[in-house]
């Protein structure tokens, strides 16, 4: 498309510019804001519910580099608090629905196993070995208004962002395109694509955020990502570096969602 | 006798209805050139208002649509831009100067409705 549009530059150049008046004009097309944020002056990054993997904790990274991303690129008053430990939340208030209505005893548990009380000490365990599924009916805390509404009143009505993180390794064997080096007959170097067969490693993160207004505890949006990185098998890569590689991936899109943004370019008026 | 007689009547008409639309463009052709000038000081509007007076005096005319667009992107009204984009491009399949904006306008575009998914 670019090459497309710089040789079609040079022919306008040459052919059209010649003949007809023209001129160009610098224009700004603005991109459609994600969410209308200019009702709020302060943003809490509550938390996550985050499952997968203990190797890294999800919530408390995710919170931090979100907020320290916010701060960077903008105008809301990022909230300094303490990361809220959304999966142990999300897990009382399902207890304490659950006790109360004896309708949902045939429902699926968030944990995905017994109702029979798991002890507090034992939810970090959860984290591990936790499929996205599981982590899915955790989010009826999302839906709990009152929770987010009284939460949004301790800090004066800002936008809540929140969601899940599910982060978790992930491998897959397959075949895949190599370079591999071969020297012809004088000597001379060059590289020839080879399918081999290999075992890879790595992860795969899938988070959703979810922003709500703090001041109804109303959901105003949500969005969904998922990334996967996958190495050599005989690679060792730390996961937390796997974890901020993939989060690079989907920043931008995140951080879009609070700020309004344009295509900035030129066009040509004729006559 | 006849035949004669109603061959110049219909020479008289085509040739009237030629100048009619050699007017049309004429008077098409100032409003595009009020547009640009107005548009090169930045009121965007009054050229988009210029522009589509262009094209109701003459619906042919691919550089009034191509500029109507050029307006209507800056303005935001993205499926307006495409639409005027388009009829610049039906009129006028090889203007290569609206090909390049049309190719530009759809870069952003696709950015935008990337953006808003």
């Amino acid at each position: 498309m670019l090459t497309k549009i710089l040789v079609n530059s040079g022919c306008v150049a040459l052919l059209v510019g010649c003949t007809t008046p023209l001129y160009d004009v610098a224009i700004e097309t603005p991109l459609t804001p994600k969410l209308d944020i200019s009702k709020f002056q302060r943003v809490l990054i509550a938390g996550f519910v985050s499952g997968g993997t203990n190797e890294v904790n999800a919530n408390q990274e995710t919170a931090r580099l979100l907020r320290s991303q916010l701060r960077r690129n903008s105008e809301l008053q990022v909230i300094d608090s303490d990361v809220l430990p959304l999966l142990d939340i999300a897990t009382d208030q399902f207890e304490s629905s659950e006790r109360g209505s004896a309708s949902l005893q045939d429902n699926p548990t968030p944990r995905g196993g017994s109702t029979d009380g798991t002890n507090d000490d034992d939810l970090t365990g959860l984290i591990d070995g936790m499929t996205e599924e599981t982590l899915e009916s955790y989010e009826t805390i999302f839906a709990n208004i009152g929770y987010w509404r009284d939460l949004g009143e301790e800090y004066q009505d800002p936008l809540i962002l929140t969601g899940t993180i599910y982060f978790s390794p992930h491998s897959r064997s397959g075949m895949v395109t190599r370079e591999r080096e071969v020297y012809d007959s004088f000597g001379r170097r060059r590289t020839v694509p080879i399918r081999t067969y290999r075992d890879r490693e790595g992860f795969v993160l899938s988070p959703k955020f979810i922003f709500i207004d703090g001041a109804t505890g109303i959901t105003v949006y949500t969005e969904q990502h998922r990334e996967e990185i996958l190495y050599d098998a005989s690679q060792n890569t730390p996961a937390l570096s796997s974890y901020f590689e993939l989060m690079d991936r989907m920043l931008p899109s995140v951080l879009n969602a609070f700020s309004t943004q344009s295509v900035q370019g030129s066009r040509t008026l004729f006559r | 006798m006849l035949q004669p007689i109603s061959w110049t009547l219909a020479l008289l008409l085509l040739v009237g209805t030629g100048v009619v639309r050699a007017d049309e463009r004429s008077d098409a052709r100032d409003q595009v050139d009020f547009g640009i000038e107005v548009a090169r000081r930045g009121l965007w509007k009054e050229a988009i208002y210029r522009w589509y007076r262009a094209i109701d005096l003459d619906p042919t005319y691919a550089a009034a649509w191509n500029n109507l667009a050029i307006a209507l992107e800056r303005e935001g009204q993205l499926e307006e831009a495409l639409e005027a984009y388009e009829n610049a491009l039906d009129l006028e399949p090889n203007h290569l100067g609206i090909e390049q904006n049309y190719d530009l306008f759809l870069e952003a575009y696709d950015r935008v409705n990337q953006n808003s998914r």
